[in-house]
């Protein structure tokens, strides 16, 4: 433990200045990569950078992916507030999937999409929360590790969509395992609907009204958190599980809660993917949003306001990544994932890599400045 | 500032101007990607025969989630792209999406049918190509039993395992045909572990001819085939020459003799929208004989396959298609 | 016990020859704290030189950047009159600095001779090295009677044998400079003698001693020379001989004060607490609490002596509501608990119990909420501090500065975070808190473990006006001194069964240690 790494440093070095870092040095690797392959990096990077913005077309997908990455970064953050790391929600999204379908084939006949929409919704985020009750429960009563758990209930989710998906739901004659298309009713309005609505010309895009959802729920888990006493509670778990103890509080109780709002949160994929784009369940329709929500976590150091930045961050990564793919064939999809996932490792696994040197140096700024105060 | 913020967005916006009207082809492969020596790797190669012969240019991308299909297109048709080739089944959605917003544009899908104005469909006739190399396989069975090892669990695979079930049952109705499934889910195209896995396990009960139907799952069950000493069939693509000696031949769906040849329909304004269903009689399946597997096919083989070939387009011989009615005679 | 130093008693000033020690000008900055400020000290060689200050005065960061631990902002080291630079401790090591650490730094499932092996195998195999290391330990224990079995685990030795190991590892490494960081923090009075005595064996042979501590009889009784440290400066060095408790404690606080209590007789009133037959196993099956029972009254303090782990943590845990009863019953007030009844944390205070946790950084608070949160702990749930749904922010700092005000905690910041205050003025954050509801008992553990002077007089200070008020307190403390200045009766805790009892005023030091030592005879006897 040295001592530099615990320093404290003032708030903007933490979450501002460390993940700019971070995301250069992932940049500076991934150029390197580029290199390689002998396409000039710097062309490469403002492709990408380009592509993710460049006009409403590419914005729109940005705020696509993003919405996805804010479902699951809050849930990953919920579950770490209460010192738990909820490696689940690609499973809990998946199986809220499940949820949103099931409860709208067997009502899209009959609702109007003002009940449905919302019904569907809610069925999600109860499929979500149970899905991780369960590792919840076995962390809390059972000991079980919760990082096994999750991971493995996301194999076991993997496997009970595939078998409900091609055994249970799939319409005679589609290749694929999935549900029939739900009806028209249950279809969550895009934003270029809307646009149009108000008299504005978007282009058709993903971008579905979840990401009014998303925003809501960033306010909700911002309020609950640090605004209530139950995430005052679950803050106490999460940083002095023994304090939390002898403040009366039950550990075991926080870890339920926290982790179906955990799994209720990462149902947010299952609006956006299933009721807001697909509109049928899809196989494997998260396509890892759970595993980058961790990372977007991390970078977005577990509040609202950080892991919004860092969702559009990597939402912008994966539509500037597909433009990139477009421009220059020599790229790779599989080069795209690599990079993506360099990102991922700077600042998500390697996160607090460079915290001692960036304090050395702001101890050195610091000292300075103290020092022209004083004189 | 302004300026250097106008400089900044007009090098944004050159690599990335929308080049309108190129009238030159896309292709979106499907998440398998180009290289998989099977299905995708076909419809590349059909599109570089094209730009080979004609000088013609065109654009390609690699779908990687689902989310970028529709957007994948769209952006092919922004830059006027035409034909736009979708592969796979999977792009079907995408396409019924995109092509109405676009109908002047035309667009191809392979191996699903999209009933739309300005769309093709080109479906191939699996089954009857799937019959020839299950004769074949029979024929050169010693043990009467012979293997088939499946891609993704989906009728469009099952219609490939009925097809060369029913040519196996026809060439010597005694032979036992067993048949795996590598997967449920796409990742069991690209497998060969498991495809190596199930091979010997099916050579372990006696089978001494397989067929594999599964993409790039299919290069672990010809490793097996070779490492084991026994045959195994290609698909899609010729893959004779993967393991030369050991693959008794390939079951072609010429994937790429349909992207080359609506490429070049379109360029010659010769294209329709519509229905295309490729079968043995217009050469969209077939059978592979070359420099890899001649000394594995003796003549009698060669009479006898080409003997039911001909069964077949002349209509003496009906292969039942597994997709008609989601079952099996055999 | 000798008050005279023993050993080289010779003037720290003799400048015959290079001092052990020389800091010049050390300064060093965590942020916006100021540690060390120009911090400069010359060490004998061959004395034992107590270094004494409150807590976060600045003492073990000094000694830590001597050790190589961080690295000053500025000034130089010299050792035996060579400067060196030290960036890690195999530097210090390097330069004859050994370091025992208040937290010890062993591998617990390691054996003795593996802990003193650890980072000086002697080459890849261990077999040589371990012949070697064996006969040298022997021949330290011969020498300065440090005895260990090399080949006990460390997790099964007491921890007074643990720290041997420590010194055991620092004179291993060749160290002629020995550091001990508050050293007698977890002690009882009897291993502090022991330790003291391998300290003037080791001083008899050379070894020069760094004695950092909080305590001013250790220091009187062992040191030859003393500094003072007050807010990350050196304030003063002086020959111990020429110091005074009085004086020492004013220079460390810069203020006088009032080491001596003026405690009342009690007058106590109602039974608040009664405790019958309790016993307590734990996880491990390990019998904690044995038959355990007594009274507490309205108005009186009831301390509980005992030699660290006779089951007073457990003790106080069962009696808070964090560890369930295994037999026997607990009467709070109006409140019955038994093995059966399921009670916790949040009952007990509800029916007017208050809990001074032993262990304040884990229990007491979350060292990482600001003060505002940790003051609400426990009572989060509280009207007072919550509307229909948000918690009132309010609410709760104005309460939080209410309670800085009165219980003079410093900084006066709500919004600093609690592990940023020192350990006196968290602990004050945490009586304000527990007493603040005037609660009916109040069960106290180890109220000044690591508490500065200052503070240490305004706790008991407390402890006695609530007492006064008519509150029922149990007191646990290992600070035997502690136990006898605040208790009105004493009861004397072993292998968890109460082994004595003694009135507050006829209590001496020489009484209840006997009474332990007693304990332990009978104990062998019995086994």
């Amino acid at each position: 433990m040295s001592a530099a790494s615990q320093a404290a440093l003032p708030r903007w070095v933490d979450i501002g200045l460390m993940p700019i870092v971070n995301l250069i040095q992932a940049l500076l690797v991934a150029g390197l990569v580029v290199l390689i392959i002998g396409v000039n990096p710097i062309d490469a990077m403002r492709i990408m950078a380009w592509g993710a913005v460049y006009d409403s077309v590419a914005i729109s997908y940005t705020l696509y992916y993003a919405t996805d990455f804010v479902f699951t970064g809050l849930a990953v953050a919920v579950a770490f507030h209460a010192g738990l790391f909820n490696i689940g929600g690609e499973g809990q999204a998946y199986v809220a999937g499940l949820g949103a379908t099931l409860a709208i084939l067997l009502l899209d006949a009959y609702l109007p999409g003002i009940l449905l929409i919302p019904l569907g919704l809610m069925a999600a985020m109860v499929f979500g929360a149970g899905w991780a009750f369960i590792p919840a429960y076995l962390q809390a009563y059972r000991g079980s590790h919760i990082v096994i758990t999750t991971i493995m209930f996301n194999f076991i989710a993997a496997s009970l969509m595939v078998y409900i998906g091609s055994d249970l739901l799939r319409p005679p004659g589609d290749m694929l395992p999935s549900s029939r298309e739900f009806g028209d009713a249950a279809h969550l309005p895009h934003v270029h609907e809307l646009a149009a609505l108000l008299g504005l010309k978007m282009p058709s895009t993903p971008l579905n009204l979840s990401i009014l959802w998303a925003a809501a729920c960033c306010v909700f888990v911002w309020i609950f958190i640090w605004r209530t006493r139950w995430g005052y509670a679950i803050r106490a778990v999460g940083l002095s599980p023994k304090a939390a103890v002898y403040a009366g509080i039950s550990p075991q109780r926080v870890i339920l809660i926290a982790m179906c709002l955990s799994g209720a949160l990462a149902a947010g994929v299952a609006l956006n993917q299933i009721i807001g784009y697909h509109h049928r369940l899809l196989l494997d329709f998260v396509a890892g949003a759970g595993f980058t929500g961790i990372a977007v976590a991390l970078m977005g150091r577990n509040h609202p306001i950080g892991i919004v930045l860092s969702a559009v961050l990597f939402g912008a990564l994966y539509q500037g990544g597909a433009e990139l793919a477009f421009e220059i064939p020599t790229i790779t999809r599989d080069m795209i994932v690599a990079m993506q996932g360099l990102v991922i490792l700077f600042s998500g696994a390697l996160a607090y890599m460079n915290r001692p040197w960036i304090a050395r140096v702001y101890a050195m700024f610091n000292r300075r400045a103290i020092l022209a105060e004083a004189t | 500032m302004k300026t250097l913020m106008q400089a900044a967005f007009a090098a944004g916006a050159f690599c990335l101007a929308a080049s309108a009207a190129l009238a030159e082809p896309a292709v979106v492969y499907d998440a398998g990607g180009k290289f998989d020596k099977s299905f995708n790797e076909a419809a590349y190669n059909g599109i570089e025969k094209f730009k080979k012969e004609t000088g013609s240019n065109y654009l390609e991308f690699e779908v990687q989630a689902d989310a970028q299909r529709e957007q994948a297109f769209r952006k092919m048709a922004q830059r006027g792209a035409d034909p736009i080739i979708g592969i796979g089944f999977s792009q079907e959605s995408a396409i019924k999406k995109v092509a109405p917003e676009f109908p002047d544009i035309r667009f191809v899908i392979i191996d699903s049918v999209v009933d739309l104005p300005n769309v093709q469909s080109i479906v191939f006739k699996e089954q009857e190509g799937s019959y020839l190399v299950g004769v074949l396989a029979a024929l050169a069975s010693k043990t009467g039993k012979v293997g088939f090892v499946g891609g993704m669990d989906i009728p469009l695979i099952s219609r490939f395992q009925c097809g060369y079930s029913q040519g196996a049952k026809a060439a010597n109705p005694n032979v036992d045909v067993l048949a795996n499934m590598t997967g449920t889910t796409p990742a069991a195209w690209n497998d060969p572990t498991r495809g190596a896995e199930l091979a010997k396990g099916q050579f372990d009960r006696g089978v001494d001819v397989v067929f594999a139907a599964a993409g790039g799952t299919g290069t672990g069950v010809y490793q097996a085939a070779k490492d084991a000493g026994k045959l195994a069939i290609g698909v899609d693509s010729n893959q004779n020459h993967l393991q030369p000696g050991t693959m008794l031949t390939s079951m072609l769906k010429r994937v790429d003799v349909a992207v080359y040849e609506t490429a070049k329909a379109a360029k010659e304004s010769t294209w329709k929208p519509g229905v295309t269903v490729l079968g043995l009689a217009e050469g969209g399946v077939d059978w592979a004989l070359d420099e890899h597997n001649k000394t594995l096919i003796t003549d009698d083989m060669k009479a006898k396959v080409e003997a039911a070939k001909a069964d077949i387009i002349s209509g003496k011989v009906k292969v039942h298609d597994y997709m008609s009615d989601n079952s099996c005679p055999i | 016990m000798p008050a005279q130093p023993v050993g080289n008693a010779e003037s720290p000033s003799a400048a015959t020859r290079p001092a052990a020690i020389e800091l010049r000008g050390i300064d060093k900055s965590f942020g916006a704290v100021h540690a060390n400020k120009n911090v400069s000290l010359t060490i004998a060689k061959s004395s034992i030189h107590g270094i004494i200050g409150e807590n976060g005065a600045g003492k073990s960061t000094l000694m830590s950047i001597l050790y190589g631990f961080y690295t000053a902002d500025a000034g130089e080291i010299l050792i035996n009159g060579k400067p060196v630079k030290i960036h890690g401790s195999h530097d210090a090591i390097a330069a004859g600095i050994g370091m025992v650490h208040q937290h010890f730094m062993l591998v617990e499932p390691f054996t003795v001779l593996e802990n003193v092996m650890l980072g000086a195998e002697d080459g890849v195999l261990l077999r040589g090295g371990a012949g070697k290391a064996r006969a040298e330990l022997e021949r330290l224990a011969r020498d300065y009677g440090l005895n260990v079995d090399p080949d006990a685990h460390i997790s099964d030795l007491p921890v007074g044998e643990q720290q041997r190991v420590e010194i055991l590892k620092a004179l291993f490494r060749h160290c002629d400079i020995l550091i001990l960081d508050e050293p007698t923090g977890v002690l009882t009075p009897q291993e502090t003698d022991q330790l003291f005595q391998i300290l003037r064996a080791l001083n008899a042979r050379g070894v020069t001693i760094v004695l950092i501590t909080h305590k001013l009889r250790e220091i009187l009784a062992i040191t030859d020379t003393v500094s003072v440290m007050r807010q990350g400066e050196m304030v003063a060095t002086l020959p111990t001989k020429q110091a005074t408790r009085e004086h020492l404690a004013e220079l460390m606080v810069g203020r006088k004060v009032r080491l001596e209590l003026d405690k009342t007789k009690a007058t106590p009133g109602e039974v608040r607490l009664s405790v019958r037959n309790l016993t307590v196993v734990d996880a491990k099956g390990v019998k904690r609490v044995d038959d355990v029972g007594f009274d507490l009254r309205a108005g009186e303090i009831l301390g509980i002596a005992g030699v660290s782990g006779n089951g007073q943590s457990e003790l106080l845990e069962a009696l808070s509501g964090i560890r369930p009863l295994s037999s026997g019953g607990i009467t709070l007030c109006d409140l019955e608990v038994s093995p059966d009844a399921p009670y916790g944390p949040a009952v007990v205070r509800e029916y007017g119990l208050a809990h001074v946790p032993e262990d304040r950084l884990r229990l007491g608070v979350v060292t990482a909420f600001p003060a505002w949160e940790s003051v609400v702990l426990g009572y989060h749930d509280d009207e007072e501090y919550n509307g229909r749904i948000l918690m009132d922010r309010d609410a709760m700092t104005n309460a939080c500065g209410k309670l800085m005000e009165r219980f003079d905690v410093r900084p006066r910041d709500p919004e600093l975070r609690c592990g940023n205050f020192s350990g006196g003025n968290q602990q004050k954050l945490i009586l304000a808190r527990e007493i603040a509801r005037q609660p009916k008992v109040l069960v106290v553990g180890q109220p000044t473990r690591g508490v500065d002077i200052g503070a240490i007089e305004f706790i008991h200070r407390q402890l006695l006006a609530l007492r006064d008020a008519g509150c029922a307190i149990l007191l646990v403390s290992v600070e035997l001194d502690e136990v006898m200045s605040l208790s009105d009766r004493i009861l004397v805790m072993f292998q968890g069964r109460i082994v004595g009892e003694v009135d507050g005023d006829e209590a001496d030091e020489r009484t209840l240690g006997l009474m332990m030592a007693n304990a332990h005879a009978q104990a062998d006897e019995a086994a």
